[in-house]
């Protein structure tokens, strides 16, 4: 085997005067930074293996430590950044796939920061949330239905079956096992508490949790894991994952550090091995196939279920939505190359895929020139950062949207990226008890609970300065929004005006 | 140069009134002129109108189109169209109009009295009224300075730039009878006027009267036009009589139906509601979402046998009714109702989004 080449760490964990010796670092650090020197007395600190996650930054209870980005660097080269030099020498180290986690963090257009939101002036009011109502409530499902009466001349309810969502926002699909029991168990208790939904991704569904049902989409993806009867009849809603946004054109990745009895279990697969989903769904090679296992899903349920259908938005994300738009999906999830995940390949995360505000507006746009937007809602995520995007997005068509890795943050992710490394000192990703006990499970869910209720409050008055009172009206209320620095195509495929332009 | 409707989105405050005779009991069109006359601040000169039903009794079976021509071949071009198309009942004939100082600019005005050809309706394999909705729109939207501005049986529209007193003048009302009256007056505030954008927009036997902004517009818009409609006037009008086209003619549904689909009463509100009627306003908010209006909107939809009005959810515009024996009015101001009938048995202030149906007692009414 190659002997592994050096590299420095790109961060320098600093430690200043304040330092007590207390140890606290030391035991707080999964990754073995921090170690107390017995000679010298003192903590020192191996800055290569520090992933950044501040962990002991926030822990330390004199505010000794600092980490900072090391100013250590090769020949200044614009081509050969840092970080392409250190993966050449990674792979010609290990001859592997190189692997990340969390979403692409490479700059590039992020179209949500180049939309502005209108607001009334003079010809009508804006309409204030502290004293006339505001909605925010809508279904999701499909609203197409025939108008049929009783005898008595009473509209007859003929509807699919719909998602009742107090907010736009819903906990996108982590799996158990990507991330940790207690960080499901708060997901779980925010989205009841919300009148919302999580997402229990692709791993099953813990027995625990099924007391949540009422609040819980479960996921039928590629792999299969913990698909079995009680899990479907659990659900409120049952999603396929055809694709995900980190990495579309294959499946999940779950490392086997990360498979504990109790994973096992609930993905029903064997102890301490690898959980990879194949790429594709092996009953699944076209959309008529597809549609087969909507239909299929939909009869093991009795049809008391919405069936979402969640893809990657790829290039041909327009006939693709088209297809499960006549599939007899409820709700198309659409998943951007922005989106998060527990592990990826890297060169798949930062390079396959398309920003989700161009996907989004042009499904949009194409469900409705077919006459079909009615047949399906339509979710995004990937990423959704803030309230003003979920207002942008919902202008630009979308019927609500998916937070996965805003969720994390308000359980104390510090989006340090090592998911994938199974030691998250948060006690979110990773499956060490020692671990994830420190993520407090009640104050996880006071957490998200208070993140959702305050987009809920953003939102409410930002529509109420555009003098909306329902989140209904908002909906592809394209003329809502204006653009500022976008080139005339990237208008044209968003379908929105220039800042300045007038209605 | 500035762009008329349909180049620009179009918004505007306005002034608007109406009046029925439920006994169907003819009224004189002066009495709408009197009425509106007095909201003349609710208006600036760019655009007013009138609808009036039951004014054509004699022609009652058959369609009366009215049309703007720009220039005379616009004219050749639309008659050659309808004369494919339709048997024509009459002669085609300009307006009677009144020439007066305050109207200027004035198109081509021409009505027709015409009837679908027995064959050509077969072969389109379209109901009537579908075959006249795919008439007007090819017209209006293929035919360079032609616009059909009304196309109902049995009523018409009149309308046009100018103070509405004035535009009411200028078509001798006085000179019509009907048993139900719609006007307009427009204070809009981005267009030149043009005599197609002003109001009552029509559809068939659709007209609506419309104050107010609506914030909603797109989503309806972008809603609506799934269903084979064109938002051409990017007004909010035309948006409205198209939700209320859809939602009637083509899904069944009842003016009350309607009004609970476009101004919904809050979630909060249908909670207290008793159970049955929660049922069906959830199903209606549920089966039509992206059809809810909001903003500011005091509407009159007017259609053969009676009016409705509808505000806003919030009332964030004024609107009155009032009944009177036989007759029932809805104005944007009691003075517009009074200028018309001092004396009053009952007059109320409907609540946001409560509509009001006012109809011949021959069609059930009250």
């Amino acid at each position: 085997m190659a002997k592994a080449m050096y590299m420095h760490g790109d961060y320098e964990v600093v430690r200043n005067h304040k330092c007590i010796n207390c140890r606290i670092c030391e035991r707080q650090c999964a990754n073995e930074v921090h170690k107390y020197d017995e000679k010298t007395k003192s903590m020192t600190e191996d800055s290569d293996k520090c992933v950044n996650c501040h962990r002991c930054v926030v822990m330390c209870p004199t505010r000794a430590l600092k980490i900072v980005k090391s100013d250590n660097t090769y020949k200044q080269n614009a081509n050969w950044d840092m970080q392409s030099i250190n993966e050449v020498f990674k792979q010609a180290s290990f001859g592997g796939v190189l692997l990340s986690s969390m979403g692409n963090p490479k700059a590039g257009t992020i179209f949500w920061d180049k939309m502005l939101i209108n607001a009334s002036q003079v010809t009508n009011p804006p309409i204030d949330p502290l004293r006339e109502p505001m909605e925010t409530k809508l279904w999701l499902g499909k609203h197409s239905a025939a108008i049929q009466r009783d005898a008595k001349g009473k509209l007859i309810n003929t509807l699919s079956p719909q998602l009742k969502l107090d907010v736009p926002i819903m906990f996108s699909a982590m799996s158990y096992g990507s991330i940790s029991y207690n960080a499901h168990a708060a997901l779980a208790k925010a989205a009841s508490a919300l009148g919302i939904y999580y997402n229990c991704g692709e791993g099953g569904l813990h027995t625990d949790f099924y007391q949540y049902g009422a609040s819980t989409i479960v996921q039928v993806a590629s792999g299969r894991f913990g698909v079995h009867k009680e899990y479907l009849d659990r659900a409120a809603a049952i999603e396929i994952k055809m694709g995900q946004g980190a990495k579309p054109g294959i499946g999940g990745h779950l490392p086997a550090q990360k498979v504990n009895e109790d994973i096992s279990q609930t993905r029903m697969i064997p102890l301490g091995v690898d959980a990879i989903s194949p790429a594709p769904h092996h009953d699944i090679y076209s959309i008529e196939d597809l549609r087969q296992l909507i239909y299929s899903l939909k009869e093991a349920t009795g049809h008391t279920k919405p069936i979402i259908v969640k893809i990657a938005a790829v290039h041909n994300i327009v006939a693709i939505a088209s297809g499960i738009a006549r599939s007899g999906a409820d709700i198309i999830a659409i998943d951007g190359y922005r989106g998060g995940t527990g592990a990826a390949p890297t060169r798949i995360r930062d390079n396959v895929g398309i920003p989700i505000e161009l996907a989004l507006a042009q499904v949009d746009e194409r469900l409705r020139a077919e006459g079909i937007r009615d047949n399906v809602s339509i979710v995004v995520g990937g990423s959704i950062r803030c309230s003003a995007d979920v207002i942008k997005a919902v202008a630009l068509g979308a019927d609500a949207c998916y937070i996965g890795t805003a969720a994390l943050l308000a359980l104390g992710c510090h989006l340090c990226r090592a998911c994938h490394e199974g030691k998250c000192n948060w006690g979110i990703a990773t499956q060490r008890p020692d671990l994830v006990k420190r993520l407090d499970i009640e104050d996880g869910t006071e957490k998200l609970i208070n993140l959702v209720t305050a987009w809920k409050y953003e939102i409410e008055e930002m529509m109420g300065g555009m003098g909306i009172n329902s989140i209904e009206a908002l909906r592809g209320n394209r003329l809502s929004l204006r653009g500022i620095d976008l080139t005339d195509t990237e208008l044209r495929l968003l379908g929105i005006k220039y800042a300045g332009e007038s209605i | 140069m500035l762009l008329k409707e349909g180049d620009i989105r179009n918004v505007s405050g306005c002034a608007i009134t109406s009046v029925i005779d439920r006994s169907g009991k003819k009224i004189n069109g002066k009495s709408m002129i009197d009425s509106i006359r007095v909201m003349h601040e609710r208006s600036n000169g760019l655009g007013g109108g009138f609808a009036g039903y039951g004014i054509y009794p004699e022609y009652k079976e058959y369609y009366a189109f009215h049309l703007f021509y720009d220039t005379k071949t616009a004219k050749e071009l639309t008659e050659s169209f309808l004369i494919k198309h339709f048997e024509w009942i009459t002669e085609p004939s300009p307006m009677q109009t009144h020439k007066i100082a305050q109207i200027q600019n004035e198109p081509h005005i021409y009505r027709y009295f015409l009837a679908p050809l027995p064959k050509k309706l077969q072969s389109s394999q379209l109901d009537e009224a579908e075959y006249i909705v795919h008439t007007v729109k090819t017209i209006n939207s293929t035919i360079e300075g032609a616009f059909v501005f009304s196309s109902g049986k049995n009523m018409g529209v009149f309308k046009g730039v100018g103070y509405p007193e004035d535009i009411g003048q200028y078509f001798c009302l006085d000179e019509y009878e009907g048993y139900a009256w719609t006007c307009h007056g427009r204070y809009p505030t981005n267009t030149p006027g043009w005599w197609g954008g002003a109001h009552p927009f029509a559809l068939l036997d659709f007209t609506v009267v419309h104050n107010g902004e609506i914030s909603s517009y797109d989503a309806n818009r972008r809603y609506i036009e799934m269903f084979g409609y064109k938002c051409s006037l990017q007004t909010d009008t035309e948006v409205i009589t198209y939700i209320f086209d859809y939602l009637i003619r083509k899904k069944g549904l009842t003016f009350d139906e309607v009004a609970k689909v476009i101004a919904p009463s809050f979630w909060s509100t249908i909670a207290n509601k008793p159970k049955e009627q929660q049922e069906e306003e959830i199903l209606l908010r549920r089966l039509f979402p992206s059809l809810c209006v909001t903003g500011p909107f005091s509407i009159i939809v007017g259609f053969e046998g009676g009016i409705m009005g509808l505000n806003d959810r919030l009332k964030l515009r004024s609107m009155v009714c009032a009944e009177y024996g036989n007759l029932a009015f809805i104005a944007s101001e009691e003075a517009a109702i009074r200028a018309i009938a001092p004396q009053l048995d009952k007059v109320y202030v409907p609540a946001g989004g409560e509509p009001v149906l006012y109809t011949l007692y021959e069609k059930g009414g009250n």
